[in-house]
């Protein structure tokens, strides 16, 4: 069946199977940023935004993005320009190996969106569902309140 | 050498690698592709131990987008996955030993036709009596797991003794003597990158292997054996590696083999990628153990001697075990002074996933005992903990378990000093005592852990700790260098660069580190027991100095002068170019000598040892029995920090595996099976689990020899913080635990237990 869906601003029109999730076909159509790592909802690696809010793109299934807008990390820095969540993970040290590094950009894109000013205790409810086997978390929260404190600033 | 002015060393240079990497445009295996390329599924045992009858693969071949079945029979080389002891095949021929071993390949067109083939092809089994448990495998009575040419009998895999002065005597006149016997159980690595290889013919008769692994040389050694083809026609590329842990470190070798396999029967490329399932049921994990330590002590709290019984269980192939074995073994004594030294360890096959490396590689099983029974001793005598400890750490000039006699670069008591001082140690006992007093439901508990760890592949394996690295000045002032260990999230990339600028004299933004390619340097030894950085960095020290020595050379004759040359690099360059000079350097690093005795266990093991101190602070629901670390400090010596963000983030992320180890994490087993489904039932620390406040420091005691004065830091953290962790559950619940993990289940019992 067919699927019509805005992926990082750009119409689409996909040939997808009943079964598809929609971490098939995106990393299928090229969006290999979208990372698998478990295919069960439990590692938040594949995160992306549908209308704007963090999903697991592995528990979703294509045909239930029909007429949705996507964000995946491709879409995230406007042009040459990182987003202020990705200049702060560099700036912090909050990436290392990298596989859990776009989900977790992506959870607090969508909280910075909702939230631009969160406690702590909020951003950790925002990343919960995101894993990270090499960092222990403590440079990705410094990262993401340098990122807030950057975007209110900028506003 | 270390003398050299440290402008880029100990700064916090962002990664390189990180730019990719927050854009998702970082290449993992499963992200790349090559034209024709095919898709692979493994058929697996579901038995944990049978004979092979037959392999009925017809009805698999026919099906729509199969191009091929492979078994044992189709192999073209020696059917062994190398690592060390050659006991394992790539494919099963006649007996599987464990559930998930790989019977026979499909390769098709897509993912799916291929994994539908493999429920297609028919093995007939006839089942054998299994054995899962090492003690019951080392009865004589026990079925025969082990492949006999790989045991020293029986089902026993390695025996290994380490023996110093008189234990027994010793024992007979100690002031106070401690037992206990300590178990832990298997942890999954749970790289966020499940594993996988591609293999892609590479011309005239070559093949070429990407994939996510810390040793490609390990790979290119493999998959040469299993294909019958010369070293110099296997190239292996690492991948962008999502994590890593000790995991990637030997199974790359075999799940390598197997694409080759298939790309070699079908002259096309071969994915094959597992998915979390397959990957956290099928490939090593950490070995359980089951640990006996017996410690005498003079009434002063001085430790005179120990007496151990190591069992590892070591799954049905040799794999890395006795590597793994051996560590336990030197590690066994920790970081104390201990005269007087009686070690056994016993590394057993059993009809299980073979287990192999996992950060700390057969140390935090002999830790956790180390530092519970250190703390008995403290509290039968009424001495203070961290006191305790400050008694009998080692100094410059003592003796280690191995009677190593260890001058440079011993900061175990700076580190002890520095966490007791950032924990503020005694105050903090005191408010744990007032908190226990006005709180029922809760308990707060403060524990303290003091770890070595010797860097690089000591006595062990001295030939494999070596490693290479060539740089090469461009026409155009840029600057390439390659080397052969590899960035698997540790940071190397970063620390390498930054010693490479500091070596070469010039700016660390006109260098390039390409991926490891096993064709483009020596072999360099594996990315494991924290040398990759230390070693790659000597290495690339070693040719930036010939370089250096050359550029200035040219440059004289152009009368640049010395402090221009960073700037005028291009110019240079050119002038390397015209006047045809050889722009090219290799450059080599190997270790000091180390020796060992396998008859005594003793000898100069290492090159150097790592130390580090932790202090943990947790909070125990008594009516749940949920421990949660609320605060926790964490003091190394790894020598000289050459990038503190780096080397920080070494240690919180092992604190989280260690908080993981202790608290939550473990497979059980059932019949051979390991009762796991991926990340749904492996329960990983999420960011609720960790001590979001930790303190993170560094006391740098150099290390001559590193570079810069570094010694490695990766696996370090991992070893004190499970240890850190349950000693504070210990003193919240005023029990010794004597089992991980100690989850919700088993501290409620624990509490049910006479203190």
């Amino acid at each position: 069946m067919r699927i019509h869906l805005t992926v990082n601003g750009t119409g689409r029109t996909w040939e997808v199977a009943p079964g598809d999730t929609l971490l098939d076909v995106l990393r299928r159509e090229g969006f290999a940023g979208v990372k698998k790592g478990c295919g069960t909802g439990d590692c938040g690696a594949c995160t992306v935004l549908l209308n704007g809010r963090a999903v697991n793109a592995c528990l979703v299934l294509a045909v239930k993005a029909e007429g949705h807008t996507v964000v995946t990390i491709e879409g995230v820095a406007q042009g040459g320009r990182l987003h202020p969540v990705q200049e702060a993970f560099l700036e912090a040290g909050a990436v290392q190996c990298g596989y859990c590094t776009p989900g977790m950009v992506l959870s607090a894109v969508s909280l910075l969106s909702h939230n631009p000013d969160p406690s702590e205790a909020e951003i950790c409810e925002a990343i919960s569902g995101n894993l990270c086997r090499c960092t222990g978390y403590v440079k990705q929260i410094a990262a993401i309140e340098r990122a807030a404190a950057r975007m209110r600033e900028s506003q | 050498m270390n003398e050299a002015p440290a402008t880029l060393i100990g700064t916090a240079i962002a990664r390189p690698d990180a730019v990719d990497k927050v854009r998702g445009e970082a290449r993992f295996v499963d992200d790349l592709a090559f034209p024709g390329m095919l898709h692979a599924a493994v058929v697996r045992s579901p038995h944990p131990h049978a004979r092979i009858l037959g392999i009925h693969a017809e009805a698999a071949r026919s099906m729509p987008g199969v191009v091929v079945v492979l078994t044992a029979a189709d192999v073209p080389g020696e059917n062994i996955v190398h690592v060390i002891v050659d006991d394992q095949p790539a494919l099963a021929a006649d007996v599987v030993r464990y559930i998930g071993e790989p019977v026979a390949l499909v390769a098709a067109e897509t993912r799916r036709a291929a994994r539908a083939a493999v429920d297609a092809v028919r093995v007939d089994y006839e089942p054998l009596p299994f054995v899962a448990s090492p003690l019951a495998a080392l009865e004589p009575d026990a079925p025969q797991v082990a492949v006999p040419s790989a045991a020293e009998g029986g089902n026993l895999f390695n025996r290994m003794v380490l023996v110093k002065g008189d234990v027994d005597g010793t024992f007979a006149v100690a002031d106070v003597v401690v037992e206990g016997t300590y178990e832990t159980g298997y942890q999954e690595h749970a790289y966020l990158e499940t594993q996988g290889m591609i293999a892609v013919p590479d011309g005239l008769g070559a093949i070429a292997i990407y994939g996510s692994m810390q040793c490609p040389f390990y790979v290119q050694n493999a998959v040469a054996k299993v294909l019958g083809l010369p070293l110099a026609k296997v190239r292996v590329v690492a991948a962008a590696t999502g994590g890593a842990f000790g995991g990637k470190e030997d199974v790359p070798s075999l799940l390598g083999s197997l694409a080759a396999l298939l790309s070699s029967a079908t002259r096309r490329p071969v994915k094959l990628v597992l998915d979390r399932e397959e990957d956290v049921l099928t490939t090593s994990k950490r070995h359980p153990s089951r640990v006996f330590y017996r410690t005498a002590a003079r009434a002063d709290g001085t430790l005179l001697a120990i007496d151990v019984d190591i069992v590892l269980n070591a799954g049905a192939y040799q794999t890395l075990s006795s590597a793994v074995l051996w560590r336990s073994l030197v590690t066994a004594a920790g970081p104390y002074r201990v005269p007087n030294v009686r070690v056994v360890a016993r590394s057993v096959a059993t009809n299980t996933v073979p287990n192999g490396a996992f950060r700390g590689f057969g140390s935090p099983q002999v830790i956790f005992p180390h530092e519970s029974q250190i703390d008995l001793v403290a509290e039968r005598l009424g001495i203070d903990r961290v006191e305790i400890r400050r008694r009998n750490v080692l100094h410059s000039g003592d003796r280690t378990s191995t009677d190593h006699l260890v001058r440079d670069s011993v900061g175990i008591a700076e580190t002890l000093d520095r966490a007791a001082e950032l924990a503020d140690w005694t105050a903090r006992l005191e408010r744990a005592a007032t908190y226990n007093r006005a709180s029922r439901e809760t308990k707060r508990g403060v524990g303290v852990a003091c770890v070595l760890y010797g860097v690089g592949l000591g006595g062990k394996a001295p030939f494999l700790d070596k490693a290479g690295a060539t740089i090469k000045l461009e026409p155009d002032g840029s600057i390439a260098v390659a080397i052969g260990t590899v960035e698997i999230g540790q940071g190397l990339t970063t620390a390498v660069l930054q010693v490479a600028a500091e070596g070469l004299g010039v700016p660390i933004d006109r260098i390039h580190l390409s991926p490891v390619d096993t064709s483009r340097v020596p072999d360099s030894g594996p990315t494991v027991a924290s040398r990759g950085t230390m070693m790659s960095a000597l290495a690339v020290l070693d040719a930036a100095g010939r370089l250096r020595e050359r550029i200035e050379r040219v440059a004289k004759a152009h009368r640049i002068a010395k402090r221009e040359i960073a700037q005028r690099l291009p110019e240079i360059a050119r002038f390397f170019w015209l006047e045809n000079f050889d722009p090219a350097v290799e450059g080599w690093a190997s270790t000091e000598p180390v020796s060992w005795d396998p008859a005594t266990g003793l000898g100069d093991v290492y090159p150097v040892y790592a130390y580090a101190t932790h202090i943990a602070e947790v909070e125990v629901n008594v009516d749940t029995g949920e421990a949660h670390v609320v605060d926790y400090v964490a003091v190394h010596d790894s020598g000289r920090i050459l990038n503190r963000v780096l080397a920080s983030g070494q240690v919180e992320g092992g604190v989280a595996q260690g908080i993981g180890f202790a608290l939550m994490e473990t497979i059980e087993e059932k019949d051979g099976r390991l009762i796991v489904n991926g990340l749904t039932t492996y329960r990983l620390p999420t960011i609720r689990d960790v001590p979001l406040a930790a303190a993170v420091d560094f006391v740098e005691a150099l290390f001559p020899a590193g570079p810069f004065g570094m010694k490695g830091i990766g696996e370090v953290p991992v070893m004190a913080a499970h240890a850190a962790v349950a000693r504070a559950v210990a003193h919240a619940t005023g029990r010794n635990p004597t089992r991980y993990p100690l989850d919700p289940p088993r501290i409620k019992s624990l509490l049910g237990e006479k203190p």
